[in-house]
């Protein structure tokens, strides 16, 4: 893991080549904490959090692709004037939902959030999340009779990933 | 870390509504400080909310979750006075843990 301590502060050192590093590394270092964060959590779906694709990343969780479905309500603000807090709530009307997945299509790491309802949890859950530039977002719900999504574009004015 | 998370939990009829938020830097790892180094990713990876030993609901983060994140989920099968359990870690292995009353 000495690609992560390159991250870290050394006195002395040239700041240029420092920052060098950091820009190279600033992409994969977060894959690799991920990563390595798998053995202590074995619940965490990693993989699917360091996917860069919106198709591996379902893959990765779902092991399948979902279908469109109208059955799902996506609230999200039209257009976001901060990309770093922006409110998300997904419900369907849907039966038998075991997990929600939110997907932001223009992040480096598509996969956002993953929720995993027991039963008697509703099939509604809100957060917040950071999106880097105007986006589709997506909400995939499974389902006891398979995977169900729906999608809707927030237009950032801001950018939440930093730059 | 102590003291990040504040809850709410309301039973309305048979559905309990859950309100949490917690002070968390949720850092991605692509964003640089003022001298131009990257922060690295440090973020919550995994938030359970549980009732005596059965989980209620799980929560698995990436770093695409704000900062100070907000979450709200509902149940059925709560009842006034029950005890939640709410427990978070992050993917430096930090945690933190609370309990809320549902009123």
């Amino acid at each position: 893991m000495d690609m992560i301590e390159t991250l870290e502060p050394k006195p002395g050192a040239d700041r240029r080549a420092m920052m060098k590093g950091a820009l190279a590394l600033g992409v994969l270092g977060p894959a690799f904490a991920a990563t390595a964060a798998r053995a202590a959590e074995p619940a965490y779906p990693a993989a699917a959090f360091a996917a860069k694709d919106v198709d591996a990343a379902l893959t990765a969780l779902f092991g399948a692709k979902p279908a469109a479905s109208d059955k799902i309500t996506l609230d999200a603000p039209e257009i976001a004037e901060n990309g770093a807090v922006v409110p998300v709530t997904a419900s369907t009307t849907l039966d038998g939902v075991t997990a929600i997945a939110f997907v932001v299509a223009e992040n480096p790491f598509k996969l956002a959030s993953y929720y995993e309802l027991p039963a008697g949890v509703l099939p509604t859950v809100s957060n917040r999340l950071k999106m880097q530039r105007t986006t589709q977002v997506m909400a995939v719900f499974k389902t006891a009779g398979g995977l169900f999504s729906a999608s809707r574009e927030v237009k950032v004015t801001i950018g939440g990933c930093g730059g | 870390m102590a003291g990040t998370i504040r809850a709410k939990a309301a039973i309305a009829g048979d559905v309990t509504t859950v309100q949490v938020l917690i002070h968390h830097p949720m850092d991605s790892g692509f964003v640089k400080d003022a001298a131009g180094k990257v922060v690295p990713a440090h973020f919550i990876e995994t938030l359970v909310f549980s009732h005596s030993g059965k989980t209620l609901f799980a929560a698995n983060w990436g770093p695409a979750v704000s900062k100070d994140p907000y979450l709200k989920f509902q149940y059925k099968g709560g009842a006034k006075g029950d005890v939640i359990d709410i427990a978070w870690k992050d993917n430096e292995g930090q945690t933190d843990k609370s309990t809320v009353t549902v009123s």
